[in-house]
């Protein structure tokens, strides 16, 4: 089977922004393990065990508790957003495994609907970003684009899952393929290869960016220190050594 | 400075989220540090020639120094959540009061010189040059937060501006920008053991005249005792409860309270001060110098617990810190929380059945208390989460009979800070107090038409000074600010306590029944 020039090109496309992602997330997360916390800055109340930092930091990652308490049309596009997102991915699973897991093919039905609520969710997000004045006055182009390469990721998923469809057998051996290092054709979709490539970008994108977000919040000590200052002492290596003066 | 010409906010019937009105702050300064303040405390007298390069190496250490750093200016999506949370965001309009734009004035430089995106593509993202008009802004704006951490209760990820802000002040002290009010300050506490420069001598003789006093009003030699070794409890308080109103009325409470509960204690000359000014410049070199002081102190007078006064980013640097930085703790009595709240102890005495209370000497007064934004989102009291709600408003209510809350989203862990606090507490930053006191102007407002509520108690010695300061020009008067430990001061009955003495008797008698009842019950 000849495979095409298009089919490598997207092929190599993804090799590179996994490498990008993975290594620019792994530098990252690695960063934020070794700077120092010094100072005990838990945002309080805030609770006194772990298993209580936990259950806030469930509280979020999965509700956005916080962001629930100061704006309740933020919250609503953004959670709804990143809830559609959450479930589109697991949907997604289905074209990288094989034999599909069961709960996989479960939630395909709704899964599929994800698609519609991150749709809501990101022009909720660009149409507060541009109405409210304030939201206006923080925003860089950046951010305008960010919502814009998602809502067009979304957009092309959209168009494919319920209005033009994808030749889904072949996407799939693509990308089982690429996992195996045995590439193989992907459909000369113009839908789908756009697509693909929007979704190779937010990958390229993913560590250089705001998106650090999504690590950052479990490393932001205002949310994730246990308030117990006065139980345990908490000192940072360098500020041991000032001790030692 | 005082007199500075500006228009005091008008009190709004609705809070609503006001306008943006671009730089209307850009003018709102506090002094520069000279040389004589900045050099005792290990920073450069004036701008070095070579800032630029120093700051962003600065910058590079800081990020390296603090998590929370590092990871705040990475994880901010823009998604506005903070930008009508801040204090001086609703008092000034001024866009760049917004808690996520402040941040930016620091995050675009970061983005610019640490951060591929911004050094490839600053336009894309925003980020900017370290500039001599972007120091500017940064003296200003990072000048106009009083690092209260409203903001950070109410992002998704946490970020708080505080933690960007002291950055920033630490960057620019270490180039000779620093904030006269704060490094002077810090100077004095290095050399003397407290804010004011007052000498031990002083000190001595403040503390005679009060105990003078209140034997003359009370007829019970209640002590003041200073530099006591051998004493139980080391009361480290602001030295503003020494001499400023409605303080040292605290300050009276306290020691009335130790007498009462017969808990031997002594303030120390060389650590006469609670207040730690080394937070609010983000510099942990100076914060632990002055934090030291109090456990040279606690040696030398060999106490066995420490008990701080009334002081909110005081008791921010005391229980979150203060085991960091000056611990460990070994040599106190462990069966004490170290350190300790005077409201705790207040409190603890008060459910242990200690202290005896004439509540109705309260009574020319209808209550509200103003939580205290470090007290409220840095620090805890007692043993659960919220203590530091809970405890304050125990005592006051166990003194008091007249008492409301301000409404919810004012109150607790959403509390708005009295506007002088972060280092902002002078008068060349007068416009910006007043300006930023405004939502609790506000709520404070609308409890006195609600509730007659006559007087605010605090804990804070900032907030009490702020208001005092501000009240006058919201239309209230500066004696409406009362000491929480001034309302404990005004009810409690001492043993042996020369007026109302029959009075007082009658009611150990009815209390003394009561008891019984409950007792055998």
């Amino acid at each position: 089977m000849q495979i095409s020039i298009l089919s490598i090109s997207i092929a190599a496309l993804f090799y590179l922004a996994f490498i990008i992602l993975a290594y620019g997330l792994i530098f990252k997360v690695l960063q934020y393990t070794k700077t120092p916390a010094p100072l005990k800055i838990p945002t309080m109340p805030a609770p006194i065990t772990k298993a209580g930092v936990i259950f806030r930091m469930s509280k979020e990652v999965v509700l956005f508790e916080s962001l629930f308490k100061s704006s309740k049309a933020t919250w609503l596009f953004g959670w709804l957003f990143h809830f559609g997102l959450f479930l589109d991915m697991l949907r997604h699973l289905r074209y990288f495994i094989d034999p599909i897991w069961t709960w996989v093919l479960i939630i395909q039905p709704f899964g599929k609907y994800g698609s519609i609520l991150m749709f809501i969710g990101l022009v909720g997000l660009l149409i507060r970003r541009i109405v409210v004045d304030r939201v206006r006055y923080i925003s860089a182009p950046s951010d305008y684009l960010m919502l814009v390469l998602i809502l067009c990721i979304t957009s092309t998923g959209i168009a494919m899952s319920f209005y033009l469809g994808a030749d889904v057998i072949s996407v799939k051996s693509f990308f089982v393929g690429l996992l195996t290092f045995d590439i193989q054709n992907i459909p000369a979709d113009p839908v789908l290869i756009s697509h693909l490539i929007m979704v190779a970008l937010l990958m390229i994108i993913f560590p250089y960016s705001k998106l650090l977000h999504a690590p950052g919040l479990f490393f932001s000590p205002s949310r994730n220190q246990v308030d117990n200052a006065r139980e345990n002492r908490h000192i940072a290596k360098w500020a041991k050594e000032l001790e030692k003066n | 400075m005082a007199d500075n010409k500006f228009d005091t906010p008008e009190i709004r019937e609705y809070p609503i989220i006001p306008k943006l009105q671009r730089d209307v702050m850009s003018h709102s300064k506090p002094f520069i540090a000279k040389e004589p303040h900045q050099e005792p405390l290990g920073f450069p007298g004036e701008l070095v020639d070579d800032w630029h390069d120093v700051a962003i190496k600065k910058m590079g250490d800081l990020q390296s120094k603090y998590r929370s750093l590092q990871v705040y200016l990475d994880s901010c999506v823009k998604c506005g959540a903070c930008t009508d949370k801040c204090h001086y965001y609703v008092g000034t309009t001024d866009p760049k009061n917004m808690p996520v734009a402040r941040q930016d004035l620091y995050r675009k430089v970061y983005r610019r010189y640490f951060t591929f995106a911004g050094k490839y593509f600053p336009k894309l993202v925003g980020a900017k040059n370290l500039t001599k008009e972007v120091l500017d802004d940064w003296y200003s704006y990072f000048h106009q937060c009083s690092q209260c951490r409203r903001c950070s209760v109410y992002c998704p990820y946490g970020i708080d501006t505080a933690e960007i802000s002291m950055a920033a002040r630490e960057v620019m002290d270490t180039i000779g920008v620093g904030q006269k009010y704060c490094n002077e300050i810090i100077g004095k506490v290095h050399k003397i053991g407290n804010n004011l420069g007052l000498p031990g001598p002083a000190l001595e003789d403040t503390l005679e005249g009060l105990e003078e006093d209140v034997e003359e009003d009370t007829g019970v030699a209640v002590k003041f005792p200073l530099d006591v070794k051998g004493a139980d409890v080391l009361l480290v308080t602001p030295s503003a409860d020494f001499f400023a109103e409605p303080h040292v009325d605290g300050l009276i409470g306290y020691a009335k309270v130790f007498h009462e509960a017969g808990i031997s204690w002594t303030i120390s000359s060389h650590a006469s001060e609670a207040a730690n000014f080394g937070m609010f410049i983000g510099s942990y070199e100076n914060m632990r110098k002055l934090a030291l002081r109090i456990r040279e102190a606690a040696l030398e007078l060999g106490v066995k617990r420490i008990v701080f006064g009334e002081c909110g980013h005081a008791w921010r640097v005391a229980y979150s810190f203060l085991n960091t930085l000056a611990g460990p703790w070994d040599f106190l009595d462990q069966n004490y929380p170290i350190p300790q709240h005077i409201c705790e102890v207040t409190h603890g005495l008060i459910e242990d059945n200690k202290l005896k209370f004439d509540k109705s000497k309260n009574d020319d007064m209808v209550l509200t208390y103003h939580d205290s934004c470090n007290v409220a989102r840095a620090s805890r009291m007692g043993d659960k989460p919220g203590g530091q709600f809970a405890i304050p408003r125990n005592v006051i209510k166990a003194v008091c009979n007249n008492f409301y809350d301000m409404s919810s989203d004012t109150i607790k862990e959403g509390t708005f800070c009295c506007g002088g606090g972060g280092g902002l507490l002078t008068d060349d930053l007068m416009e910006l107090r007043v300006k930023g006191a405004l939502p609790r102007m506000e709520a404070l407002r609308k409890v006195v038409e609600d509730n007659g509520v006559t007087h605010m108690a605090a804990i804070c010695a900032i907030c009490k000074s702020q208001f005092s300061k501000v009240f006058p020009y919201y239309d209230f008067t500066m004696d409406q600010i009362v000491s929480v430990h001034q309302l404990v001061s005004n009810a409690i009955i001492l043993t042996g306590q020369n007026d109302e003495n029959e009075e007082n008797e009658e009611k150990d008698g009815k209390n003394h029944s009561q008891r019984d009842i409950d007792e055998a019950a």
